[in-house]
């Protein structure tokens, strides 16, 4: 009895996994090299053709996303790292009320803030349209439907999920070490560069991690913020599956974006071991 | 060495820390913005049908809160979804926290893919898979389909916060118990449970809170079952009416309400 226990305890789980992660993964895999139509049905016919089609008529949005991505998750780190320093060697003992501000906008639904957010940008709302009464800014000024606004949005609403685990590294430091540099005549810039950045490394890799996944295959914000010229890869997929109904294309490109982003991540995770980047991320 | 010395070797850098707590601050001030305006637009007196600009205060959205059907059932779908999912991550996340924090057991690192999978997989490409597997298995989507894809994306999460907890506490205390004459269970029920508890409580928060506010996995498979997210996106060309501000208010207010009282009962633990 004894022995089954962790038995017992893991199978509810193992079955959802299983059921609902991996089955329909090797579904997923299996629609994307059928061929057909929603009508008639699809059949498999192992067409890896799908995957060249769909590479063709979308590798625009495909790159797009991924520039998209990583414009924002550099953004976020510039943005962030600075913030997380601050907090983690300054806050005292209100570290805990500024993370908390920081937090606040979660308990708002993401899509609801992006909404708002795309409101505050909007060409006449309170920000722009003040500052086009006062003649600051020309009439014809915008940022809804440019690049700016949907990177400008991706940054906005992943940020806290780079703040935190470089806070979470930061804060393990210990301040002993840095008071160590400074006595051996470190400078404020060599001590940050050759002692502080070094040690928040893991912090900043899980931070990357956590941001540049969701933000890359976000469909929200370029759909809220962006314009026709904006579309990102999340965008497509949605549409091709759910007004479309062409499975298959569908299927190809949400495989060819899991299998770009997992790589990356694996590679990541095989650098750092999966539980040091789990506990960033259950921090 | 004289405290004088010390003092001019060290870097102080106090207008630097100055301008950081500043910048601190600003990008807080920044992260909140949308959500003062979400909250300000709630009491706008609107006239014209979109409610871009302020026109005077008024409390008549929360008088009129559920006017609108569709939205209230949306709501009233969401808060389902939530609670159902919810309560089973709860019961079957902590379960493997358990198993994977306290036993060694074979398929232990498979377990561990798995869970760290689920996380790293993007909403995106899990919400396609699995209409994939419905489709494929001409499984018709509905608030059923939306539990199950919602109990996925929150199981790893409860898992890993369950687990960490489960790894700080000692197994001798377990041990005591038994040779006590508890029983498993009863060593379960009155000691190992009530350890975990804070991590299941705060998983379980986590869970619910992911789950109310998803929006990418559930547009694959809500089927025509609409939840708040949805509803919100759906009327994003339309214009959104001020009802959804007033209930991203109150869900806003409810979370950072639970959110203090729960730091405030864990510090007053603590002393």
């Amino acid at each position: 009895m004894k022995r089954l226990t962790p038995y017992l305890l893991a199978l509810p789980s193992w079955m959802w996994l299983a059921v609902f992660l991996v089955v329909p993964m090797a579904a997923m895999a299996s629609v994307s090299l059928q061929t057909g139509n929603a009508i008639d049905g699809f059949a498999m016919t192992f067409s890896f053709s799908n995957y060249a089609d769909a590479l063709g008529r979308y590798s625009t949005q495909l790159v797009r996303s991924l520039w998209y991505g990583g414009l924002a998750t550099v953004a976020m780190l510039v943005i962030g790292y600075p913030v997380a320093y601050w907090i983690a060697f300054k806050g005292g003992s209100r570290k805990s009320v500024y993370l908390f501000l920081l937090l606040l906008p979660f308990f708002v639904s993401f899509v609801l803030r992006t909404i708002s957010w795309g409101f505050l940008l909007a060409d006449d709302g309170v920000v722009f349209g003040t500052l086009k009464g006062w003649g600051l800014l020309p009439a014809d000024f915008h940022v809804l439907a440019t690049t700016v606004a949907v990177v400008g949005g991706l940054t906005y609403n992943f940020l806290p999920f780079m703040i935190l685990p470089i806070y979470v590294a930061l804060e393990r430091v210990d301040p002993r070490v840095v008071e160590a540099a400074y006595d051996l005549y470190a400078s404020r810039t060599a001590a940050f560069r050759r002692v502080v950045l070094p040690l928040s490394l893991p912090g900043v890799f899980a931070g990357v991690l956590m941001t540049f996944v969701p933000a890359t295959a976000d469909p929200v914000n370029a759909q809220v913020l962006g314009g026709t010229g904006n579309t990102m890869i999340g965008n497509i997929i949605q549409t091709e599956y759910l007004t479309n109904l062409n499975y298959p294309t569908a299927s190809a490109l949400s495989f060819t974006l899991m299998a770009v982003l997992l790589i990356g991540i694996f590679i990541y995770a095989r650098a750092l071991g999966t539980e040091n980047v789990l506990e960033a991320a259950a921090r | 060495m004289s405290a004088a010395t010390t003092l001019t070797r060290r870097p102080r850098g106090r207008f630097g820390d100055r301008l950081l707590h500043a910048y601190t601050w600003l990008i807080i001030v920044w992260l909140s913005s949308p959500i003062a305006v979400m909250i300000l637009f709630g009491f706008n007196d609107k006239k014209s049908k979109s409610n871009t600009s302020w026109q005077g205060f008024t409390l008549r959205w929360y008088q009129q809160l559920f006017d609108i059907s569709d939205l209230t059932t949306a709501l009233k779908n969401s808060l389902t979804v939530a609670v159902a999912s919810t309560l089973i991550t709860v019961v079957i996340g902590t379960m493997l926290g358990l198993a994977l924090g306290r036993h060694r057991f074979r398929g232990r690192g498979v377990t561990n893919f798995l869970v760290f999978a689920a996380i790293s997989t993007p909403e995106l490409v899990m919400g396609a898979s699995l209409l994939s597997l419905f489709v494929s298995a001409n499984l018709p989507r509905d608030a059923l389909t939306i539990i199950i894809a919602h109990v996925l994306f929150s199981l790893s999460f409860v898992t890993v916060t369950v687990r960490a907890r489960v790894i700080t506490l000692d197994p001798s205390l377990e041990e005591a118990a038994r040779d006590l004459g508890a029983t498993a269970w009863g060593t379960f029920r009155q000691v190992t449970l009530p350890a975990v508890l804070p991590g299941v409580l705060s998983g379980g928060m986590l869970a619910f809170a992911l789950s109310i506010d998803d929006y990418v996995v559930t547009s694959f498979v809500n089927g025509s079952t609409v939840t708040f997210p949805l509803w919100i996106i759906g009327s994003v060309k339309t214009g959104i009416p001020p009802q959804v501000n007033v209930m991203g208010t109150l869900i806003f207010g409810i979370g950072v309400l639970i959110a203090v009282a729960n730091a405030v009962a864990a510090r007053r633990r603590r002393t």
